[in-house]
């Protein structure tokens, strides 16, 4: 055996060692328990059932939400609530009957107060109702000799003025539920806080909310506030400026009316978001002041989506939007030349599929441009063929499609450019090469968000950067906001050559007699716009159907009618803005979405022209007095 | 080597026991002592519930019942069946440290259970004990020359640190730290000498930079409140100056039973887990916090008796590794709540609401009295009779 007499008497000397540092610990527990309950047992006791602190939290003031030109967008309001306090009323009962008799009172409020009071301490304030209005409120405080106990309490609650507009830009604000990321902010524990649910509401939150700030307050012995010690204001959350510009939004509202609809529109430069609309829209208002069951179930169940913000969540198929990234693509791998050119008669074969144009005779012999400006599908097929579609796919994610656009709104969705190893991982089938035909012109898989086609359509006009968009005009962090700085995007690595090639395509789209856009175009001098009409087809055309004459899109239910699309930037010569409008089930491109394009794109450079020209003259008046003095 | 005298000593020297013998030998002092404990624990929850066995003592009691249960099973378990699968248990607890970091509920802001439908699992609490057995092993065939060498050193330590890094992952600061206590007092009583000691520590010391780094924000805030409570009088330096308002107004005898008004009055957040001293505190005063003490230091002692009348080195170091790791608990909440170390999630042991660190405490009791029936014992270097 081995030495174990020395290991046990070490063992036993070790375990002494041991036995005395816990001793020592011991001890010092013993020492700090005298300390707290004998030497300063006076100091607590007195703390604790004489007059002991409470410390209460200060509900700070939300942060402001300001559009670019500072109409607001988000407000706090003063919320009047009607509290009763169960010791001072001589019966709750005949007290919230005589309540009931002044202002509406449902039976649910009812049985809420009535569970309250029975669990607070009877000197606790319960709320009744809230959102009274100023009528309400008078007639309490004249009836307020009868109503003992009843008393009315000032609170804050978010209001959106602009209601419809903006909404899901916005969000809306509620009470912290089960569900919600908390992250130990004390402020969630209050019963009046409101967590921000969706829209910047929801990203900014943090830097929204403000810091909360403290009142000590003596209690006694039951819990009643005897005074007030000492109060640390909190500090206001940060107010937020969005690069949105309301006027412009409420336009392009308008002129969407009642489709299911959706409009970006984006400074290609810096990435500004200053039109995003999505129609239908909803009140937020109504998610703060309480939904109805009814209320919430039209807004969930309408097939048109109104919660949705369509612009980052909704998807749908590009459609010939999509036809510049084949070109490109097509370009950049030299499987094609600009002036090459395809006969298209209508239709094209691969093995034994046939796949038609939308040009029932065709658009005969066209070469890179023609096909742009005509929007040709058999041009298109055949490069896309050539080309590959991986190698689109990877064009189409440079330019934005298909993956997160990186824009501060949640929920945004990232659409879908398939390829081939998507459909083997997805789908686990391999790719027929009848797909890259299908998807060559935006048709098949693809799935894309007007907000992406707006980001696409600024790369392709900016030149090949790889602009991010935003909605905050400052770069906001947790509590605090500062300016951007200036953007540093890196480039799609395409040539500017392909780039100019697919703009002249779509200069030629809106600007020459016979482009698919060319009654959409606008006539004002250096306000020109390029773009691509699109129309997604979301169901599919039997043989049959092709024989004895395609449906009308007006033939259809309109769950089964075309999406009509539209991108475009602008000013055609010196580009600053681009759009991107999908209306779902509208119909045609040209017909609906061009013509709803063509006048918001020329609302905005107005509003812009307006914005320099008063800019430039305040410029002129301050110089002015700068020479004077 | 047959010594003529272990001849007459045939029951010291017999390597099977029966059950009725095994039996016969359970300590009934000690679970005596682990009663009391616990039934001070029920007497409070009780009052926590503003005298009513719901929602927590009647829980409370049926898990003691269970663990005891579980505890003298484990007892007359052979010492050299837990010896025999220290390494396997360690391994299951690393695996399933892994598989929480993995795929674990999130709760409480921490990953630390694997739901298994009928009983939330927590890795880290198995590891506390498969760490004991661990080392346990470990050191039982190593003789002094053995213990002196370095090289013999470095294997057990990255036993140690690769468990603690997953658990400080989590991240589970208290957790953490605890099982690089008792672990260090293994070491300690395997006869590690202290300027090994001071070298690891005084490298620790070094690394605290780099380690605040790595901490998560909630708990460099705590660490930060702990040095300036009234800094966040709300968040939970809130939780210490209520807990301290309560203690202290205790005083010498204590409130009384069921007449706690800061507790009462829900001034106390966790009063029925992390926090229940404090409520004991204020009821029962100074007199019953150190009666509280008393018991706890007994059953320390129980321990430590236990670990030096053992034979087996094994048993020996599992007593006192146990011993120690419950003497962490009952020190850092006590401690903690009295506002001497920053606040982590430690319970009072047998005593605080909750069901995993009742059963795995009073598995590791079961341990040491494995370690107590089977102390006379020799066990080879492998967990057999003899080599």
């Amino acid at each position: 055996m081995y030495h174990d007499n020395d290991r046990t008497k070490l063992f036993s000397r070790r375990a002494l060692m041991l036995a005395g540092g816990k001793g020592a610990l011991i001890s010092a527990l013993i020492a700090r328990m005298y300390y707290l309950q004998v030497v300063e047992a006076d100091r607590y006791t007195m703390l604790s059932e004489e007059n002991r602190v409470a410390i209460r939290l200060l509900l700070p003031p939300r942060g402001l939400i300001l559009d670019r030109s500072g109409i607001a967008m988000a407000v706090n309001q003063h919320n009047y609530r009607v509290l009763v306090v169960s010791e001072k009323t001589p019966s709750l009962d005949y007290t919230l009957d005589a309540l009931a008799q002044i202002i509406a009172l449902t039976d649910h409020d009812r049985g809420r107060v009535t569970k309250e009071v029975r669990r607070r301490r009877s000197f606790v304030p319960i709320t009744v109702r809230e959102n009274l209005s100023w009528e309400e409120v008078a007639r309490i405080e004249v009836n307020a000799p009868d109503l003992p106990g009843v008393m009315i309490d000032v609170g804050q609650s978010r209001f959106y003025p602009l209601e419809h507009l903006g909404a899901h830009i916005l969000g809306y604000v509620s009470a912290v539920s089960e569900n919600d990321q908390t992250d130990n902010d004390p402020l969630e524990e209050l019963p009046g806080f409101r967590i921000g649910k969706a829209g910047v509401e929801k990203i900014y939150d943090m830097a929204l909310r403000g810091k909360g700030g403290t009142s000590q307050e003596e209690v006694n012995a039951v819990g009643r506030v005897m005074r007030e010690l000492e109060r640390r204001e909190g500090e206001p959350g940060v107010d937020l400026t969005l690069t949105l510009d309301m006027r412009l939004q409420e336009y392009a509202a308008q002129r969407l009316g009642d489709e299911s609809a959706a409009v970006v529109v984006m400074d290609i430069h810096t990435g500004d978001v200053i039109v995003m609309a999505s129609t239908p829209s909803y009140d937020p208002n109504a998610f703060n002041r309480g939904l109805t069951h009814d209320e919430w179930k039209e807004l969930s169940t309408n097939p048109r989506a109104p919660l949705q913000n369509k612009a980052i969540s909704g998807t749908f198929a590009p459609g010939s939007t999509f036809k510049m990234v084949v070109a490109i693509a097509a370009l950049e791998a030299g499987v094609i030349s600009p002036e090459q050119t395809v006969l298209c008669r209508g239709h094209t074969e691969l093995g034994s599929i046939k796949f038609h144009c939308w040009k029932k005779g065709g658009h005969g012999s066209v070469d890179l441009i023609n096909a742009i400006k005509g929007s040709c599908d058999v041009y298109f097929y055949e490069i896309a063929r050539r080309v590959g579609f991986d190698k689109v796919a990877e064009v189409a994610n440079r330019l934005g499609l298909g993956v997160h656009t990186g824009i501060d709104l949640p929920n945004e969705r990232p659409g879908l450019i398939p390829t081939r190893a998507w459909k083997r991982k997805a789908l686990k089938q391999p790719w027929h090469p009848g797909e890259s035909l299908i998807n060559g012109i935006g048709q098949g898989y693809c799935l894309t968000t007007p907000l992406q086609l707006a980001v696409m359509t600024a790369r392709i006009a900016n030149g090949g950067v790889q602009v991010v968009p935003h909605v905050a005009r400052e770069l906001i962090t947790d509590k605090d906001s500062a300016s951007r700085p200036a953007p540093n995007w890196p480039s799609c690595g395409v040539s500017q050559r392909s780039l100019a090639l697919v703009r002249r395509g779509m200069n030629a789209v809106s600007n020459e007699p016979g482009g698919t856009a060319f009654r959409a175009r606008i006539e004002q001098e250096g306000m020109w716009l390029s773009g691509k009409t699109g129309t997604a087809q979301v169901r599919r055309i039997t043989m049959r159907e092709r024989e004895t004459g395609v449906k009308k899109n007006e033939e259809l239910p309109w769950k089964e009618r075309d999406h009509a699309l539209f991108v475009a930037y602008a000013p055609e010569d010196a580009p600053r803005f681009s759009i991107a409008v999908v209306v779902e089930h509208g119909g045609g491109g040209s017909a609906v979405a061009a013509p709803i394009a063509r006048d918001i794109m020329l609302e905005v450079q107005k509003r812009e022209r307006a914005r320099i020209a008063s800019g430039h003259d305040c410029g002129d008046h301050a110089c002015g007095h700068k020479e004077h003095g | 080597m047959l010594r003529p005298t272990q001849r007459l000593h045939s029951r010291l020297n017999r390597t099977e026991m029966s059950w009725r013998e095994k039996i016969w030998q359970i300590n009934w002092s000690l679970i005596a002592v682990l009663t009391a404990i616990a039934g001070i624990g029920f007497l409070t929850l009780y009052s926590a519930a503003k005298g009513s066995l719901e929602p927590w003592a009647v829980k409370q009691m049926v898990r003691f019942a269970m663990g005891i249960g579980l505890m003298i099973t484990v007892a007359v378990v052979d010492l050299r069946f837990w010896m025999r699968h220290a390494y396997t248990l360690y391994a299951v607890s690393i695996v399933l440290l892994i598989a929480v970091e993995l795929k674990g509920t999130i709760g409480m802001g921490a990953q630390r259970w694997i739901d298994l439908g009928f009983i939330q699992l927590q890795p880290s609490e198995i590891m506390k004990i498969a760490m004991i057995l661990t080392l346990s092993r470990y050191f039982h065939g190593a003789s002094v020359q053995d213990v002196g060498r370095p090289t013999f050193l470095i294997p057990p330590l990255l036993l140690v640190l690769l468990p603690v890094a997953l658990v400080m992952k989590q991240p589970d600061l208290g957790t953490a730290m605890m099982v690089l206590m008792s672990s260090g007092a293994i070491f300690f009583m395997a006869g590690v000498r202290l300027w090994k000691f001071a070298i690891l520590l005084a490298s620790g010391l070094g690394a605290i930079p780099v380690a605040w780094q790595f901490l998560h924000d909630y708990q460099k805030k705590r660490v930060i409140i702990f040095m300036n409570p009234d800094q966040d009088p709300l968040g939970a330096g809130y939780h210490i100056t209520q807990s301290k308002i309560a203690l202290g107004s205790g005083g010498l005898f204590g409130k009384g039973y069921m007449n706690g008004t800061q507790s009462g009055l829900n001034f106390l957040p966790e009063k029925q887990t992390d926090f229940i001293f404090t409520m004991y505190g204020e009821e029962w005063g100074l007199m019953g916090g150190l009666f509280l003490l008393g018991l706890y230091v007994v059953l320390t002692g129980f321990g430590y008796a236990i670990a030096l009348r053992c034979r087996a080195q094994f048993g020996r170091l599992v007593s006192l590794g146990i011993t120690t790791t419950f003497f962490l608990y009952f020190f850092i909440n006590t401690a903690m709540v009295m506002g001497l170390v920053p606040v982590v999630g430690v319970p009072l042991p047998l005593i605080s609401y909750g069901g995993t660190a009742m059963l795995s405490l009073l598995f590791g009791w079961g341990l040491v009295m494995s370690a107590y029936i089977h102390r006379d014992l020799p066990i080879g270097r492998r967990g057999g009779h003899d080599d």
